[in-house]
């Protein structure tokens, strides 16, 4: 196991590199210029400018100074946003991405836990069918039309909500309620697919005989085993849920990265983009791994397919 | 030892051939793999309405020019923000009515407009039928997605081929690049290739298409895996079949059941791509209106205009509602074990 969590630690430092490599030269390519008031530069205050951001230098040099900060967790200096470190940017702006994330990560899955867990239980009825639907919901319409919607009803018509702050949990309820709908929809539907493989199981019906009430047999036997896979599925749900949390922060202006980093892109804010794209880089490949290492010590079964050593 | 009784001859009967004939006849006429799919597919009532409802939205998309009621790129800004009309019928919320400073007025008279003038969703802030928009909008994302899907066959079918079917170190290699590939999150990769290809249709799906035909490959590459023991391929190759002909005669056609499946989950994912990206505004570049600059628009406008929002919001929800639940019937046409 120890292994097997070295060489994927070692895996997401290869990534991570590659990742960094291939956006570094790719906003090299770039046409343009991040400095939008160049056309008003003189030639000595261009080059004192480019000089201040290291752009003078051959690109080699600067990549190799790029990396070399990297490693010590520089993202360097952005280029719009009063010229802020990178990271400092980013420190400032994860809290609120981070809240919306777990929450949205949480209520969808215990949602959806519920929801597949019913849909089995009474499979075939209209309970069945109604979680079928809200899952087919939650799974298809895409993050950002719920935002709208939402936004719409809930905060401007009925005033249930703030339309679009950040102070307080209030604020977070309607961008959490969007970004779950994702999350929701794919547990309920793995959930449900488990658990009426389990049901059928004869341990299930040994359970059964054995004069369980059906109460037990569902929480004790049936929901644990279920439970399992689903840990498998939390990984890509995670990322799609950072995908989603780049428009619903900037539908319901939330001061988080994935706003920073739209703002980055329409600005043409190269360094942020940079450190931005590692950054999520980073994260998601993390929740994957960590997901995977979690579903290693929870299913034994898992280790032995990796050639059945440790 | 007991003899047995003896059974009397006249119990025995003639059995005619004819009337076993009659019970071993096979009633049903025997189906091809490609007609109980069919008729699987037919048999499922919510994949059929889906597919009904896709192929009218598809036919109003090829035929855009001719259903579209107006151009729907051309502006008159005396008729901005028209409330939806439908001709002199009067129905709530398509009838030109609008609540402008606390009293509803006719829209359509205030702006002076003729009396034949109608805008079945209205108009947008710059007079814009919101119609012939929408519909010219979804003919651009269902473009974008069966282009975006069709470079992903392209890509991952040999891909996922050659990988299976040469195994070895190629196999290794190409899986190698595969795992690189798809451990940076997609949504990085579409967005930092729509930052250096130019805005348009072709950056799109070139970053659409980039980051999905991963899943492509690895499905055909596991499935040629599976199909290279069969006996048919080995008694193709002992008659001396060059790999090419192989591929194209054997194993695209017993591979087609995956390329379907996974082409019907594709068009969602590329459709929800190019919403996602014109949503932010980096997608498709003004003037043409795509369903997420649309949906873009009418959320700024929603206060006091809620039907910009409505339509292109429902349009979307119904087209990626639709494919998902034609992409899950056709899996359990295909595949009716993939069901439960």
């Amino acid at each position: 196991m120890t292994k097997y969590i070295l060489k994927r630690i070692l895996y997401l430092f290869l990534t991570l590199f590659i990742i960094a490599s291939i956006t570094f030269f790719l906003m090299k390519l770039l046409p343009g210029t991040p400095f939008t008031n160049q056309n008003r530069l003189s030639h000595e205050q261009l080059a004192i400018v480019k000089a201040q951001y290291g752009l003078d230098q051959p690109v080699l040099i600067q990549y190799l100074r790029y990396m070399g900060g990297l490693f010590q967790g520089n993202l360097g200096t952005s280029f719009q946003f009063n010229n802020e470190p990178v990271t400092q940017l980013i420190g400032q702006r994860l809290a609120p991405s981070m809240q919306i994330g777990a929450q949205a990560m949480i209520v969808g899955t215990v949602l959806g836990i519920l929801l597949g867990a019913f849909a089995a239980i009474r499979k075939n009825t209209w309970v069945d069918t109604l979680a079928t639907f809200i899952s087919i919901l939650g799974l298809s319409i895409p993050s950002f039309v719920l935002a709208v919607l939402l936004q719409f009803y809930l905060a401007f018509k009925w005033h249930i909500y703030p339309v679009a702050l950040w102070d307080n949990f209030q604020s977070s309820v309607l961008p959490t309620l969007a970004l779950a709908a994702l999350p929701l929809g794919n547990v309920a539907r793995f959930m449900r697919t488990e658990m009426v493989d389990v049901m059928s199981s004869d341990y299930i019906e040994l359970a059964k005989s054995k004069g369980n009430s059906s109460w037990q047999v569902v929480t004790k036997h049936a929901l644990r085993n279920s439970l399992i896979p689903v840990v498998t599925i939390i990984g890509p749900m995670a990322v799609s849920v950072m995908t989603g949390s780049m428009v619903v922060e900037n539908i319901f202006s939330i001061p988080g990265i994935g706003e920073q980093f739209v703002k980055s892109i329409t600005t043409n804010d190269y360094p942020t983009i940079m450190g931005l794209t590692i950054f999520y880089s980073f994260l998601l490949i993390l929740v994957i791994l960590i997901v995977d290492i979690l579903y290693g010590f929870i299913d034994p079964r898992i280790r032995l397919g990796n050639g059945g050593k440790e | 030892m007991e003899q047995t009784p003896q059974i009397p001859k006249e119990k025995f009967k003639m059995i005619h051939e004819d009337d076993n004939q009659e019970q071993e006849k096979i009633g049903t006429p025997s189906l091809t793999y490609l007609q109980d799919v069919r008729r699987r597919l037919l048999s499922n009532k919510v994949a059929t309405v889906c597919m009904v409802l896709l192929s009218i939205i598809v036919l109003i998309s090829v035929f855009a020019p001719i259903v579209a009621p107006h151009n729907p790129n051309e502006q008159k800004v005396e008729y901005a923000n028209l409330p939806p009309k439908i001709g002199e019928a009067n129905i709530p919320g398509f009838n030109g009515m609008q609540k402008r400073g606390g009293k509803v007025v006719n829209a359509y008279k205030e702006v002076g407009a003729p009396k034949g003038t109608t805008y079945l969703l209205g108009t947008d802030y710059l007079g814009r039928d919101l119609l012939s928009r929408i519909i010219y909008g979804t003919r651009l994302s269902l473009i974008v997605a069966i282009l975006a899907t069709l470079v992903d066959l392209i890509i991952g079918l040999p891909y996922g081929i050659i990988s299976g079917w040469k195994g070895g170190r190629t196999d290794i290699v190409l899986q190698r690049i595969i795992e690189i590939i798809s451990s940076i999150p997609n949504l990085i990769v579409v967005i930092l290739m729509m930052i250096i290809l130019k805005p348009g249709l072709a950056s799109i799906v070139i970053a659409i298409a980039l980051t999905d035909w991963v899943t492509m490959a690895r499905l055909i590459r596991a499935q040629t895996f599976q199909l290279k023991e069969q006996e048919y391929i080995l008694a193709a190759r002992t008659l001396g079949e060059s790999s090419t002909k192989i591929a194209t005669k054997h194993l695209i056609p017993n591979l087609s059941s995956t390329i379907i499946i996974q082409t019907m989950f594709t068009i969602p994912n590329a459709i929800f791509f190019e919403a996602f990206l014109s949503f932010i505004g980096i997608g498709i570049p003004a003037p043409n209106a795509s369903l997420g600059t649309l949906l873009s628009d009418g959320q700024k406008a929603f206060r006091f205009l809620p039907y910009q929002m409505w339509a292109p919001a429902i349009v979307l929800s119904i087209i990626m509602i639709a494919t998902n639940l034609l992409g899950d019937g056709l899996r359990d046409a295909f595949d009716p074990q993939s069901s439960d």
